[in-house]
């Protein structure tokens, strides 16, 4: 059979098919946020690893000070976290709107490292303990499915789609939409733009503070967890198409199995073979797999 | 205004003293370069705490002994060997740094074995892991310190063995570190009757390690042996937990790990835990003092095995060079290390191989349980001592031409 060619057994090749797609959860989640922002606002946030990193701190920050354990901490991070994104904005990328997308992504990424900084300053580098809230598990037979990774799995599905729902079949998504393409003619209908676009940014860097929240329990917590990530989420928002947000959840999922198969057939690369899709994707199709050409 | 002038006036007096004290120097100034990992994953377990340990060692040798100017500067290798080798290189050509130390990340510390012994400079690693450095790759220039993953294979991996844990399968990390410490663990537990039953091998750094457990999982081997070090330690124990991998009957074997990384995990996640160290801030009242103005200095946090080892290796090196009056010829100088006794208060007695190789006893370690830790950083209890002449790599095995 195929399985006895590919020299493993199918059980094992469930169970990373299974892995792969829990960790394009985070992938999914991340890009999902990324693809909010550029698709809205047109700008390419390099904060967003950084802001994920926030997120899990914010949420060990909440239990080491205030005792409010991991639920609390789901609904209390990305709102904080959230609230810090909507200052940012006010503050220095709502400046730049009107220059060349290269600003707005080399001010982000200034950003990204002065955080960085701050928290290693402040927290060291080796990471910080979170305990796990769901442990245990249960045997599927062909592998062991903790209740965490499962819960992961389905809450950042839920999350996925509540937002593609929210931007592409509401109303107030329909409103987002039109400020992106003629923000004029929204605003002279009475809808305040600019408060508008602020939220998006504060939205999309609360869905990445929601998925640090979800990483802190199995991820160590420490100030470069989101420097290591979010080059791969670039590579899977390009591979989806920037901007587009079913392409960015798709392109999250598709992309943590086929890492997951890589870990298994040849694990040394299992680093690089997002990039090798990223550079075929945009030899073949440069607007990416789900954009439209501009 | 007469003050600024008076103190002025005081601090040219102490720099033209100062040079007449040691023109013997090169340049008239002994500069010591700690280069390691100021900003990632190993930055905990060298960085800044081995500034300080380094800028230490240089006052408490002042403090009995007519020092001239000694001055200690810092850089940020990125664990990359590109970025270290150039900054070794610019160190030695332009800053006249006359010794590299520490230099975690073993793929860095040989680019910068190389360079030390092209430029006839001195290198004292701490920090890396690759017993290659005394091995094949050793260098009249270069003396390596605290540890190496022969003494880490040798001392975990034997305890291991003995206790019944005799099939293997290895994650180790993608680059010469792991490659060393998976090979050097491998020939221990196939030497003592073990066998290892598969290996793979992870991008460094990796953040997940779950499809890796799962082969390791799927290989039935009693232990999971961990040839990585920092943040991928800590995720890959983080995760074994979360995927029941201890209750399903295997048992991880942590090959390198740091009182850092326990501190990371805490003791709930890493109680147990069997590994090797060459040092520990609780063992005795001299590495208690120490630890202590360590923590006053860095955060509360207490001093790695590493940084310990960046203060013994300056320390010997300022005896060195204080007898022979001169800094100028590296080899020389390392000569000189090799040929005197070490002694400081944190290693105690020891000595230096002809290989490069430090010699001094290594101890493994258990992670306490959280009910028997008395309060913070209180995590090691001592399994045993495994004394200097056991603990390191026979001369005659590591192929190390110095030794023909």
């Amino acid at each position: 059979m195929i399985f006895e060619l590919l020299g493993v057994p199918p059980q094992a090749l469930f169970g990373q098919l299974l892995l792969g797609l829990i960790n394009g959860a985070f992938y999914a989640l991340l890009s999902l946020g990324l693809a909010v922002i550029f698709g809205l606002m047109n700008v390419i946030n390099f904060t967003h690893g950084a802001q994920y990193m926030m997120g899990a701190f914010a949420s060990w920050m909440l239990l080491q000070y205030a005792g409010i354990p991991y639920w609390g901490a789901l609904v209390l991070a990305p709102i904080i976290i959230g609230a810090t994104g909507v200052i940012i904005e006010r503050l220095m990328i709502s400046r730049l709107y009107h220059l060349d997308h290269l600003y707005g992504l080399l001010l982000t990424f200034g950003l990204a490292l002065i955080i960085e900084g701050l928290f290693r300053q402040q927290y060291g580098s080796s990471g910080l303990p979170y305990a796990n809230p769901i442990p245990g598990g249960t045997n599927l037979g062909f592998m062991f499915l903790p209740w965490y990774r499962g819960w992961v799995v389905v809450f950042s599905l839920v999350v996925c789609l509540a937002t593609w729902f929210m931007i592409e079949k509401t109303k107030l998504g329909s409103y987002l939409r039109a400020a992106t393409e003629r923000p004029d003619l929204v605003q002279a209908f009475g809808i305040n733009v600019p408060r508008m676009i602020t939220l998006t940014y504060g939205f999309g860097v609360a869905l990445a503070a929601l998925a640090g929240v979800l990483a802190a329990p199995i991820y160590s917590v420490n100030p470069i967890m989101g420097a290591n990530l979010i080059i791969v989420v670039f590579a899977v928002v390009v591979i989806g198409g920037m901007g587009s947000i079913m392409g960015a959840i798709i392109t999250g999922f598709a992309l943590g199995i086929i890492e997951g198969l890589t870990k298994v057939f040849y694990p040394e690369a299992s680093n690089t073979v997002i990039f090798v899709i990223m550079a075929i994707v945009l030899m073949i199709r440069p607007q990416g797999l789900f954009g439209t050409p501009k | 205004m007469r003050l600024t002038l008076k103190l002025a006036t005081a601090g040219a007096a102490l720099l033209v003293s100062a040079g007449m004290a040691q023109a013997e120097y090169s340049d008239g100034t002994i500069k010591i370069g700690v280069l390691n990992d100021q900003s990632g994953t190993y930055a905990d377990l060298s960085g800044q705490g081995s500034v300080w340990a380094a800028r230490k060692a240089v006052e408490d040798f002042c403090k009995t002994t007519t020092c001239g100017k000694i001055e200690v500067v810092f850089a940020d290798h990125q664990n990359k060997p590109d970025i270290g080798s150039n900054v070794a290189r610019q160190w030695f050509d332009v800053d006249k740094v006359d010794v590299i130390v520490d230099v975690p990340t073993s793929s860095v510390a040989l680019a910068v074995n190389t360079i030390a012994k092209d430029k006839n400079k001195v290198f004292l690693n701490s920090g890396a892991a690759t017993s290659d450095l005394t091995g094949k790759a050793c260098s009249p220039n270069t003396v390596h310190w605290t540890y190496d993953t022969w003494a880490l294979a040798n001392g975990t991996g034997n305890a291991i063995v003995k206790t019944g844990g005799d099939s293997w399968f290895f994650l180790t990390a993608d680059y010469a570190f792991g490659h060393a410490l998976e090979r050097d663990t491998e020939a221990v537990v196939v030497k003592s009757g073990g066998k290892v039953v598969g290996k793979v091998r992870h991008p460094f750094p990796a953040q997940d390690f779950s499809s890796f457990l799962l082969q390791a999982q799927a290989s039935k081997a009693k232990i999971i042996g961990l040839a990585n070090a920092g943040a991928d330690t800590t995720n890959a124990i983080k995760q074994a937990a979360e995927f029941g991998i201890v209750q399903g009957g295997q048992n991880l074997a942590g090959l390198l790990v740091f009182i850092t990384d326990v501190h990371a995990l805490g003791l709930k996640t890493a109680q147990g835990l069997i590994f090797t160290e060459a040092w520990y801030w609780d063992q005795n009242d001299a590495n208690r003092a120490f630890a202590k103005e360590f923590g006053a200095a860095n955060k509360g946090n207490m001093p790695t095995m590493v940084q310990a080892g960046v203060y013994s290796a300056v320390t010997h090196y300022l005896k060195a060079v204080h007898e022979m009056k001169s800094d100028a010829d590296g080899a020389a100088v390392v000569a000189k290390m090799k040929s005197m006794p070490t002694e400081d208060k944190l290693f105690g007695k020891g000595s230096i191989r002809k290989d490069g190789r430090k010699i001094h006893d290594m101890y493994l370690f258990e992670v306490k349980k959280p009910e028997e830790s008395k309060g913070a950083w209180d995590y090691y209890k001592q399994r045993a001592v495994i004394p200097a002449a056991e603990a390191f790599r026979p001369e005659a095995e590591g192929d190390c031409p110095l030794v023909k």
